[in-house]
């Protein structure tokens, strides 16, 4: 898999009901609830790029920019 | 162009519950979109009503908001008139097949151009969670307290059989399919439906004891597999994913534009 840097990872508070989609699926665990239900990535140098959390998230508020290398994403 | 660029920031946050898989659905199809280089001014989308149909006000396309279950019905009078332009038609299980099921068989019989995504929850959220034509055999629901005794449609099954000359079925869980099977559908000439298993956490998740939306979403991904895969051979019950169908035969309005020549004596 074509590793790819992160550059930021945002989550828009306002918009973010914490369903916990993204602290679910993320494969590297980079996420977590914070005390007011909201998603917050508390592990930000584990993250792979793989963008799977903004891809799932239903609130739309997630946007994760990486730096222009082969984007690798995994899924089963 | 992003993927904010095409949605009406304005409604944002949006209306639908936590965990709801609606959000999913708007969130991947404006990536199918924002991956094809459509443009905003190309896009008709055109709902009926319920949860799901409120994702014609988020996005900034032009959208039209109609009547529960005649989605499809609008949508082929603007097809019909503007044939150049993306007709996208979001529906509800119960939009597009208890109250739209006629309206449904017919658009695919008809092969117009078009996309129906069937965002289907096995329930109606909006009013409640009454049962829907797909929520199965031995669900719960606010009007099946003791368990339902309808059986549900195959979604895949029934669109073959109408004429539908792509169908696809895929789940929240698997965003890149979602993304993959979108784009293909919206560049299918002819009529193309996709359906999505989508998490109603507040109705169908709470009435069924299936969990919230996270719960809700691994059953998506072990109760689902690849068409005629080896899992499926291992295990019938699972839900098959993928593209069933895709072929091309004449489309409706190139037909209607041909009649008009014949009309006309060219
Ligand atoms: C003609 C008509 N009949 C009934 C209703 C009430 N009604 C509103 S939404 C809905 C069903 C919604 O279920 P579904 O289409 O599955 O969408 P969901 O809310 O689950 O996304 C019904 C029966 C209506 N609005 N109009
Ligand atoms: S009631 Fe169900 S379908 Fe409607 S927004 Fe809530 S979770 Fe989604």
């Amino acid at each position: 898999m074509a590793k790819a840097k992160l550059k930021t990872h945002s989550i828009n508070r306002e918009w973010c009901k914490g369903c916990g989609i993204c602290v679910e699926f993320c494969p590297a665990k980079v996420l977590e609830l914070d005390e007011h239900e909201k998603a917050v990535a508390a592990r930000l140098s584990d993250c792979i790029c793989c963008k799977l959390c903004e891809l799932r998230c239903p609130d739309l508020a997630i946007d994760v920019v990486c730096e222009k290398e082969k984007e690798g994403t995994s899924e089963n | 162009m992003a993927i904010k660029d095409y949605i009406r920031e304005r409604f944002f946050p949006h209306m639908w519950c936590p965990g709801c898989g609606h959000g999913i659905i708007l969130n991947n199809l404006l990536r199918a979109i924002e991956n094809l280089g459509l443009k905003k001014n190309n896009i008709v989308m055109v709902s009926g009503i319920g949860c799901s149909a409120r994702i014609s006000g988020y996005v900034d396309f032009h959208t039209l908001h109609t009547i529960h279950g005649r989605a499809l019905a609008f949508a082929t009078g603007v097809k019909m008139s503007r044939p150049e332009l993306n007709l996208i038609v979001p529906m509800g299980d119960g939009d597009a097949l208890a109250i739209g099921g006629n309206h449904f068989i017919h658009a695919a019989r008809r092969n117009i151009n078009m996309t129906a995504i069937v965002m289907n929850n096995r329930i109606y959220g909006m009013t409640g969670g009454q049962y829907s034509p797909l929520s199965g055999y031995g669900t719960s629901a606010t009007t099946a307290p003791y368990t339902n005794i309808d059986h549900d449609f195959d979604v895949v099954q029934l669109s073959v059989a109408a004429g539908a000359t792509f169908v696809g079925r895929t789940t929240t869980y698997h965003v890149q399919q979602m993304v993959d099977i979108l784009q293909k559908a919206i560049t299918h000439h002819g009529f193309s439906v996709v359906e999505i298993l989508t998490q109603c956490p507040t109705y169908f998740g709470r009435k069924n004891n299936a969990g919230d939306g996270v719960e809700m979403m691994k059953l998506y991904k072990d109760n689902t597999t690849s068409i005629g895969s080896k899992k499926k051979q291992e295990n019938p019950d699972l839900i098959e994913r993928g593209i069933f169908v895709q072929k091309e035969l004449p489309e409706y309005c190139d037909e209607y534009k041909n009649i008009i020549a014949r009309a006309k004596g060219k």
